[in-house]
């Protein structure tokens, strides 16, 4: 049976040779693999089939007999035994010297049997000599030179040890290999190799030079792929490959550094960049030996670039070598006979660039400076050898020059060499040349914060903080002036820019210097805020705001926001109990710098518990306190209540209370929750009150007690999320009927704002689907008619956000309902414009920041569940209503991130485009600024509706409305980044309609227009 | 601030003073105010200018100090504008190129009812009356505009810096 099975497999064996020498039937190769990966017959058999055309004369027919042979190894390689691999070894060696059409299938066989681990010792470098001695590799096609560096990658990878047995024959034979090479694929294969080479130290013997110079002949790289190139190599990978290569060993530096010094002096861009990258890359692996001999004319390049250049990458570049190679330089471990280089090369830095820094024109100071700064930023020894020449030369300029522009370009640069100071960190004392200059470096800085020049005072306040940052340089008699300089800055200063710097600078150092500025800055500005008024109202008032920021800006530290919070506190109940007209506005700008400071103490616990303790229940008391004095008195027009001002609360409690820990915010949940529920008033500080709380109470006279719900919101919609709320259904169930029967639209609002930010965060359940019921049994017949339809809808678009954004499954029947009242003559329009509420991020709740369930990628999800509604919706609508539709689709593709927006906008462009009709100008406005993005991106698209759109713009550019006017004339800038043959069509008309809008009333719109004519003039002309 | 210009080597102010550019004009709440009208102004009108790119250095006017707010006049009223610009040195060759630009900036982007004059600051060119003529000269600016490898260098200086 077996025997019959051998005759069979092998007569078919034979018939699928013969079919695919003499009958040219390559797909035959698969399956005679086939046959040996499942034993059918083995690759002796196959040999043995073959034999007949491996000895025909016909070197077509040798080749193609091979042919097979390497396609069958190439997939069986791994199956070969030891014996067999051997032979074919052999044989393929010897038909090395065949006739070249055989050639190609020969090194394919090579190159299946270099993958095989069963090769013997010896046959990897046999292989190699013989490819070395017989083939001339540049003389084969692409492919097949491939296919040689593929055998000695396999051969390098695995049989290490005995090719590097050839020694320096091996690289010898491999520069004779690669040598002429052009194709980029087999160049990255060639690159390669050669780091290989080098990275794992194979014998370079003599031919280090050789091997340089074959690889370096491709330096500077100029490659540019072809269009529609299938391999995707680009430019850059080539660079990052030689150049990895090239700075790979120092055996290179001898024929390096005078080729890069050759192209860095060329004329071409590209050639500079490259080597100056280099240049940078080597000094990773140089040291002193390797560059001695070239530092003077590298350094020569180096300054010459950076003094001539126009082009800003290139003098960064240039900078990031110089500092590489002061850095190798400093590296350097010295031999004892050797001079250090390191000294020379600075000197010669200095000597080069130091005196520009002193010329009167000053114009090439700022590249000296960088330069120097480059060498001064290489090394602790490069930084003190530099700056104890510089910095007192800096300092004898400043006081040479008077002119303010002069001596701010002089602090600029010295100001550099202070910031590289902090690199170094702390500095032993008697190192630091920085010490010894303190007393003239303070009396320099200090007096730029004099100059009226606001620009020189700007970099005198930078300066001071990079000063301050430096451990042990300023003394305390110096802090207190900086102290003193920073507080005078921040409230007499004219100019709000060095104000607001000089307050940040505060910022910044507190943290450093707490005790100071708490003792000396902080009273100083109570003292002012206390202060009665003498001088005129206004400039009063205004130095009342500068020091309720200033003192905002300084709470950076614990200690510190102890002395501010009281003060800031302090100062609202004073602002409260007097009369004058700006009380609303002083008492926002309090809660404004409130804000500030819970922001700056979220990080730390400490602070946060202290600030939500101190801040919160006093915020509630003085609230309570008005309106009850309000309830009682029927005293009317108390700012505190006025809804800027809770409006303005809202953001402290809240940021008060999001960075809370679980337990300290269930602590305090515990007081404020019964407060309004109960009325439990007792953790209020000056807690006697005339009357009860009873916000959820009924009665007129409870109507500014109810405002405070604003409060409530702020601070129970902000708790982490696994914080419990005691009497949660109840408090869901008092905020609910207040929404729906408040007719002060504020507190119905935040009601059913804080309902939502509630529900948003319950777990789901059956307590949630019944207050959800609940709410809907309450809702609904309120929306269909009476006197309360706007609360009702504010409350379902209130609830219809919160459920939205978790996701919950009732969210649908939500939007349903939503999209049904679109086409409601009297509440659409509301509805169209709740739209952007939904897609919108709220500023007080239902955001990520106050914990609420948001997933990530709701709008999208929004957009496809609601769109298709929403456009069948207008087709379906009358013409009252349609608009309402518009308005809200345009809502949801506002909010939309840009890239989904691309992609999708296609699809609903003709819908836009009659949109671009409709006179509304909400909708006029928000679809032109989704057409702006899209004309930018998807021009071809675009092209097809020109004509539409040109005619749409131009009219719209005489719209009444000029955010309308100015939309549509960017509009009409963005038309030019389609192609320039569907346009040119256009350019007259435009631009003769474009005349108009340059005399526009305002100047706004003015500015658009020139910029689009400009651009629509430059269509098609020379030069654009 | 001050520092290097561009070394490469036929410039022939090879190493200009580099002046600090004025940053965007702030917007003011009337100017956000759809009813109230804003008077056409000299900061506007420099404006204009300041950004147009100097043909030889990749510099622009207003960094050179070839235009300067306090060299432009403008009279909305009567609709005239004058500017002066200053050639960087006396002998600049591109004196009338700069011109030329100002003028086509300016007459792209102002209504049609202002008459322009742009001329050299008094005294800053050699051939400072030459120039002015020609710059005056609506048929010599036209016909110059004809000349496509003008019109090519004047655009370049107008177009938007990439």
């Amino acid at each position: 049976m077996a025997a019959a099975g051998d005759g069979a497999g092998a007569e078919a064996l034979a018939a699928s040779v013969r079919d695919f020498v003499s009958g040219q039937q390559d797909g035959r190769a698969a399956e005679v693999a086939a046959g040996v990966k499942d034993g059918t017959w083995t690759v002796l058999q196959l040999v043995e089939a073959l034999g007949f055309c491996l000895e025909n004369t016909d070197p077509q027919m040798r080749g193609r007999g091979i042919q097979l042979l390497s396609q069958v190894l190439l997939q069986c390689y791994s199956l070969l035994q030891e014996k067999e691999v051997l032979h074919l070894v052999l044989f393929y060696e010897s038909r090395l010297q065949d006739h070249h059409l055989v050639i190609p299938s020969v090194l394919q066989g090579l190159r299946a049997l270099s993958m095989c681990e069963v090769l013997s010792p010896g046959l990897a470098v046999s292989v190699l000599k013989a490819i070395f001695q017989e083939v001339h590799v540049q003389s084969l096609l692409q492919l097949d030179r491939h296919t040689v560096y593929s055998i000695i990658t396999n051969f390098m990878s695995t049989r290490e040890e005995e090719l590097k047995g050839l020694g320096a024959n091996f690289t010898f034979g491999f520069i004779q290999v690669m040598d002429g090479e052009k194709d980029p694929r087999n160049l990255l294969v060639a690159f390669q190799i050669v780091r290989d080479l080098i990275a794992k130290d194979y014998d370079l013997g003599p031919f280090v030079e050789e091997l340089f110079e074959v690889t370096s002949c491709y330096f500077p790289v100029d490659f540019t792929p072809p269009p529609n190139d299938p391999h995707g190599i680009q430019r850059e990978d080539l660079i990052l490959s030689l150049r990895a290569v090239l700075a790979s060993t120092p055996q290179f530096a001898e024929f390096l550094l005078p080729l890069l010094i050759e192209k860095l002096d060329s004329e071409l861009q590209s050639a500079k960049l490259d080597s100056l990258q280099t240049l940078t890359a080597c000094c990773a692996i140089y040291g002193q030996k390797e560059l001695q001999e070239f530092l003077p004319s590298l350094w020569s390049s180096l300054r010459r670039e950076v003094f001539q250049t126009a082009s800003e990458k290139i003098e960064t570049e240039c900078l990031a070598a110089l500092h590489a190679l002061s850095a190798c330089l400093s590296r350097s471990v010295l031999s004892s006979d050797s001079e250090d280089l390191l000294d020379s090369f600075l000197s010669s830095i200095l000597q080069d660039c130091r005196h520009h820094l002193c010329e009167p024109d000053m114009k090439l100071v700022w590249p000296s400076a960088k330069l120097l700064q480059a060498a001064a930023g290489a090394s602790l020894r490069t930084y003190h050898c530099i700056t104890h020449s510089v910095l007192l030369l800096l300092l004898e300029q400043y006081t040479k020059h008077t002119q303010s522009s002069q001596r701010r370009t002089i602090l600029e640069m010295l100001l550099g060499f202070l910031e590289l100071q902090q690199k170094w960190g702390h500095v032993e004392e008697d190192e630091s040349v920085l010490l010894s200059l303190q007393a003239p470096v303070c009396s320099v800085v200090f007096s730029a914060l004099m100059d009226p020049s606001v620009q020189l005072q700007l970099v005198g306040i930078k300066a001071l903080t990079v000063l301050g940052f430096l451990q042990g340089f300023l003394s305390s008699s110096d802090l207190e002036l900086v102290v003193d300089h920073l507080v005078r800055l921040a409230l007499h200063e004219e100019d709000s820019q060095s104000s607001e710097a000089a307050m940040e600078a505060a910022a910044s150092l507190a943290p450093t210097y707490p005790k100071v500025f708490s003792g000396r800055m902080v009273p100083r500005l109570e003292e002012q805020l206390q202060s009665e008024r003498e001088e005129s109202y206004h400039n009063h008032h205004s130095l009342q705001q500068r020091c309720l920021q200033a003192l905002a800006a300084v709470s950076t530290h614990t200690s510190i926001v102890r002395e501010t919070v009281p003060v800031l506190l302090q100062y609202l109940q004073k602002v409260q109990k007097g009369t004058e007209a700006r009380n609303t506005q002083d008492m926002v700008s309090v809660c404004q710098s409130l804000h500030r400071v819970a922001l700056q103490c979220q990080q730390d616990a400490d602070g946060c518990w202290y600030f939500h303790q101190t801040v919160v229940p006093c915020l509630l008391a003085m609230a309570v306190q008005a309106a009850m004095q309000e309830s009682t008195h029927r005293l009317p027009g108390k700012a505190l209540l006025e809804e800027e001002v809770l409006a303005a609360m809202i953001p402290v409690i809240s940021a008060a209370t999001t960075h809370l820990s679980p337990e300290l915010a269930a602590q305090s949940v515990s007081h404020v929750v019964p407060l309004f529920l109960d009325g439990e008033v007792s953790f209020l500080p000056q807690n006697s009150f005339p009357c009860s709380f009873q916000p959820f109470g009924d009665g007129e006279c409870l109507e500014a007690q109810r405002r405070l719900v604003a409060l409530l919101m702020a601070f129970v919609c902000s708790l982490p999320r696994n914080v419990a709320i005691p009497q949660q259904e109840w408090l869901l169930r008092e905020l609910l009927s207040l929404s729906c029967s408040c007719n002060c639209p504020f507190t119905a609002t935040t009601a059913a704002k804080c309902f939502a930010g509630l529900v948003n965060k319950h777990p789901a359940g059956q307590q949630l689907d019944e207050i959800l019921q609940l709410a809907m049994n309450r809702m609904e017949p309120s929306l269909v008619e009476g006197p309360r339809r706007t609360q009702a809808l504010t409350l379902l678009l209130w609830v219809t956000k919160a459920l939205v954004l978790r996701y919950h499954p009732l969210s649908s029947c939500l939007t349903d309902k939503l999209l049904g009242l679109l086409g409601d003559t009297e509440l659409g329009p509301a509805v169209a414009d709740g739209f952007s509420l939904l897609m919108a991020e709220s500023p007080d709740v239902l955001h990520k920041g106050c914990h609420a369930d948001v997933r990530i990628m709701f709008r999208q999800r929004f957009f496809t569940d609601n769109v298709p509604k929403l456009v069948q919706g207008f087709h379906g609508a009358g013409p009252d209503v349609k608009a309402n539709y518009l308005k809200g689709l345009s809502h949801v593709l506002n909010h939309l991130p840009k890239p989904v927006l691309v992609s999708e906008l296609p699809t609903l462009l003709s819908l836009l485009l009659e949109a671009l009709s409709c006179s509304d100008r909400v909708v006029q406005l928000s679809t032109l600024s989704c057409l702006h993005p899209l004309l930018l991106e998807a021009p071809q698209v675009m092209s097809l509706h020109v004509d539409t759109l040109v005619t749409k713009f131009l009219d719209l550019t005489s719209s009444p409305t000029m955010a309308v006017r100015i939309a549509a004339l960017r509009c009409a800038h963005a038309l030019t980044s389609l192609p320039t043959t569907v346009l040119l069509p256009y350019k007259g008309r435009v631009i003769r309609a474009l005349a108009k809008p340059l005399d526009d009333k305002k100047r706004l719109v003015r500015k658009e227009a020139v910029a689009a004519r400009g651009e629509w003039f430059l269509l098609g002309s020379p030069g654009r | 601030m001050v520092g290097a210009g561009p070394g490469a080597a036929p410039l022939e102010n090879a190493n200009p003073l580099i002046y600090r550019r004025s940053g965007e004009r702030p917007v003011t709440a009337r100017e956000e105010d759809d009813e109230l009208p804003d008077a056409i102004d000299d900061r506007e009108i420099f404006d204009l200018i300041r950004s147009i790119n100097d043909p030889e250095h990749p510099l622009t006017l207003e960094e050179l100090n070839v235009v300067e707010q306090v060299r432009v006049k403008v009279n909305d009223a009567e609709s005239t504008v004058s500017v002066e610009f200053t050639p960087t040195i006396p002998h600049c060759s591109m004196a009338t190129l700069i011109g030329l630009s100002i003028k086509v900036k300016l007459l792209r982007s102002l209504p049609d009812r202002f008459k322009l004059d742009v001329h050299i600051t008094p005294g800053t060119h050699a051939s400072e009356h030459a120039v002015n003529k020609q710059l005056a000269d609506k048929e010599r600016v036209a016909a110059a505009l004809e000349n496509s490898h003008l019109l090519e260098v004047v655009n370049q200086c107008l177009s938007a810096r990439s």
